[in-house]
């Protein structure tokens, strides 16, 4: 076993260690904060397999829009909708939660049987660090609809949230006509964070 | 599997292991979680199962075209576009009906 590759093992199962703590923490832990900035963990994780696979521009392009867009974006939906509530219990929760559990398990093992059982043909030696300009060509000749595309679904994407999340505030009059102004309105409006310090 | 991992490479079937234990934690999540934002977080685990997949296959079978990269870039790109969708969503909904509860969010039902 050469140095370099039991280093490549020792930073694969790190890496694993660490992507499988993290997704564990954040779906069972009960505070939202700390499951997000574990996510953020993951991302960060995933994005060093990626580099042990030989794909730096991926990697660069996870940690950018995963940790850099997706992640502060579900940090700030959780500033914005942080209300501490107490959840109404269901019955039958824990019954709900094991069958879901088994139905997880059963789905891994069927993943797990075909991983192992599967005569994988291993391919010709990856081009490593040409995989940018391998993309580059991909992306501009037979990728080159799909990348026109998805730029039309971002466009798309952004200005359905901006109409999705804005606040509907009229800004004229409907019986007089006039302009309104728009602080008014908001104060009139029962408050959306209500604060429950003092109370 | 065993005998390149012992020689100190590592396998393709340890990345697919690896993509396939996310992927269920992520289908558990989606399906237990009572606040609406881990739900969402949930499909961002696993979209990124998904890419681990993408991702290993194009460094193992496909070394030389890759492809798989390309739609890993392709899965992020798409995976950014509904994180932002589905969170104003959640902001309507919570201005709504002021909870992130899931259970609450019964207006389609019947």
């Amino acid at each position: 076993m050469t140095i370099a590759a039991s280093t490549q093992l020792i930073c694969f199962f790190a890496l694993s260690a660490v992507i499988v703590l993290g997704a564990l923490g954040v779906v069972l832990l009960s505070n939202i904060v700390y499951s997000a900035f574990l996510l953020g963990g993951v991302f960060l994780a995933v994005a060093g397999l990626y580099l042990l696979l030989n794909a730096s521009f991926v990697a660069a392009a996870q940690v950018l829009v995963y940790v850099g867009a997706v992640n502060v974006l579900i940090l700030f939906a959780i500033m914005l909708v942080n209300k501490k509530e107490d959840l109404a219990p269901i019955p039958g929760l824990p019954v709900r939660r094991l069958l879901s559990g088994g139905v997880c398990a059963g789905l891994f093992l069927l993943l797990t049987r075909v991983v192992v059982t599967t005569p994988w043909v291993s391919g010709p030696t990856p081009i490593g660090e040409d995989a940018t300009v391998r993309i580059g060509e991909h992306l501009f000749t037979d990728y080159l609809l799909p990348f026109e595309l998805a730029s039309v679904l971002l466009l798309m994407a952004m200005i359905g949230a901006i109409v999705l999340a804005r606040r509907e505030v009229q800004s004229v009059d409907l019986v007089t006509g006039e302009e309104v102004d728009q602080g008014l309105i908001e104060k009139s409006r029962t408050p959306l964070l209500v604060d429950q310090s003092r109370g | 599997m065993l005998t390149e991992l012992l020689s100190g490479s590592v396998p393709l079937q340890a990345y697919l292991l690896l993509a396939a234990v996310l992927f269920c934690m992520g289908v558990w999540g989606l399906i237990n979680s009572r606040n609406a934002v881990r739900v969402l977080m949930s499909i961002e685990l696993m979209l990124n199962a998904v890419n681990i997949n993408l991702m290993s296959f194009s460094s193992y079978v496909d070394g030389q075209l890759i492809r798989g990269q390309v739609f890993s870039v392709f899965v992020i790109t798409v995976a950014a576009a509904e994180a932002a969708v589905g969170l104003a969503i959640l902001l309507s909904l919570y201005r709504n009906r002021v909870t992130v509860d899931m259970e609450r969010f019964n207006l389609l039902r019947w």
